[in-house]
């Protein structure tokens, strides 16, 4: 399966090994990325708040290049903001035919053109659909038995769009993790905000949403996600967020993709797993276990 | 459910932002959504009736619209298919355009991110920061993200580039037709 991957700015920086793990998970699915060498940022959450018209060209922009290429294929996202931007292109032209041919006039300084139609996809819509779990286990090479895995989405792969999830009570990744041979945390905040771009403007805001998600996630040996920003704020913010709570709320907290490449039995430095603040000492002695009891097992 | 704010065709984005929202019931399924309505000092619900009321002083004395995260949990959940996480950021917009806040924190943020994205193409996050920090002009802020920023750095994840000095930016030619065609809707 052929897709251009949109890697999005945090990739290139915080989030590497996302970008990493993604791409070393895809090719060993088989999946064939199409690179875009001269994509620019989707405006994030800044644009929208300081221009609409800005807001809507420079995702366009991206999938403008897409279609300068000729080929035909869906756009792959791993950060849920710039996800929801570029699929937000669509949306609004669908409803509003005067915003394109503004679009357009905008792009037509660099000689660019966007007519519509391409689909934009996050990276886990991808994941659990077009592979699958059967996809994905016959990959496994390194089952993860024994290790609990809490499943976080955040918000903004889910919502506006109802692509591929129930927005609300979001299951799409259980498949996926039960697929390596770990368990799922059974818990009612997957689809809770983290804080988001708060964390820089509003910090103790952002630092409430954290700790309550981290104390949900207590009993689960780590938290899988599937967008920089969600990961940057539970991952790195967590010292921080025990410290102020004066409880212990640490948890390992690690991208999908980087939990996939250890059940394909990837090397943790493909997988950048050393890039991550909070890998627990706990995780790595699970993970090893993980793989004993599986080997025994087979044995 | 719809997800669209467009473009003001009128000339007072506030009006065109009321009617918008002019079947708000007050029902306030929308506060009782917000991941953030306990740190806001108007809940949206009430937000909302001042947006319909054109109360503009009220509005931008408010910080609520600020305290949005783009959630869009009331987006999804608003019996009368309002998009109103669009309308906070549509609110933002015109706090920017007007000058009308008292904290520069996450005005100066975007401004700054938007520019850096004007020059590279992309976001330097060391960069942007460092811009961040200098335009408020407030030592205390980048302190307390100091410890952060350096455990970054030695994790690989950021690292100094050297900083563009000539005047032309990638993105120069799109912003400047963008804001062009705003001056001129």
């Amino acid at each position: 399966m052929k897709y251009f991957y949109y890697p999005g700015c945090s990739l290139e920086g915080t989030a590497k090994e996302y970008d990493a793990s993604t791409r070393a998970v895809l090719k060993v699915l088989g999946a064939e990325l199409v690179e875009l060498e001269d994509w620019t940022c989707c405006g994030a959450s800044a644009a929208d708040a300081v221009s609409y018209l800005l807001s809507m060209v420079l995702p366009a922009r991206n999938l403008a290049l897409a279609s300068r290429t000729g080929t035909s294929a869906d756009f792959l996202i791993p950060c849920s903001a710039c996800y929801l931007n570029l699929r937000r292109v669509d949306d609004h032209i669908r409803r509003d035919t005067r915003l394109l041919n503004r679009i357009n006039e905008a792009l037509a300084e660099e000689g660019l053109k966007y007519d519509g139609g391409i689909r934009s996809r996050h990276i886990l819509d991808v994941l659990a659909n077009d592979f699958g779990a059967e996809g994905i286990e016959r990959k496994v090479m390194k089952n993860l038995g024994g290790l609990r895995v809490a499943p976080y989405y955040g918000c903004q792969c889910l919502r506006p769009f109802q692509d591929f999830d129930d927005p609300q009570e979001p299951v799409s990744m259980e498949p996926v993790i039960r697929a390596l041979g770990a368990e799922v945390h059974p818990w009612s905040m997957g689809a809770r905000c983290c804080g988001a771009g708060l964390m820089t403007t509003k910090k103790s805001v952002a630092l409430d949403l954290v700790k309550a998600l981290l104390t949900a996630a207590k009993g689960a040996d780590c938290i899988a996600t599937v967008c920089p920003m969600c990961q940057m704020n539970l991952d790195s913010f967590q010292s921080k967020v025990s410290r102020l709570s004066g409880e212990d709320l640490s948890i390992s907290v690690i991208y999908l993709p980087q939990l996939m490449g250890l059940a394909f039995g990837l090397p943790e430095e493909q997988l950048r797993l050393k890039m991550n603040f909070a890998i627990t000492d706990v995780f790595h002695s699970r993970l090893r276990t993980a793989g004993e009891a599986a080997a025994a097992e087979a044995g | 459910m719809s997800t669209q704010v467009s473009e003001s065709h009128s000339s007072d984005p506030m009006s065109v932002l009321g009617e918008k929202l002019s079947a708000c019931m007050q029902c306030g399924t929308c506060t009782g959504s917000c991941a953030n309505s306990q740190a806001m000092d108007h809940t949206p619900r009430y937000l909302w009736r001042l947006v319909q009321l054109g109360l503009k002083d009220d509005i931008f004395q408010s910080k609520t619209f600020w305290l949005c995260s783009s959630c869009y949990y009331c987006t999804l959940r608003c019996p009368r298919g309002l998009p109103l996480t669009d309308a906070m950021a549509a609110l933002k917009r015109i706090a920017v355009e007007e000058g009308l806040f008292d904290d520069r924190k996450s005005p100066s943020f975007y401004r700054t991110f938007l520019d850096t994205v004007r020059r590279y193409g992309r976001v330097r996050e060391m960069e942007l920061m460092a811009r961040y920090f200098i335009s408020l002009k407030n030592p205390a802020t980048p302190l307390s993200f100091t410890p952060l920023g350096l455990k970054m750095m030695l994790k690989g994840k950021i690292s100094p580039q050297m900083p563009l000095f000539s005047g032309k930016g990638k993105l120069d030619r799109i912003y400047r037709k963008v804001r062009e065609m705003e001056a001129n809707p």
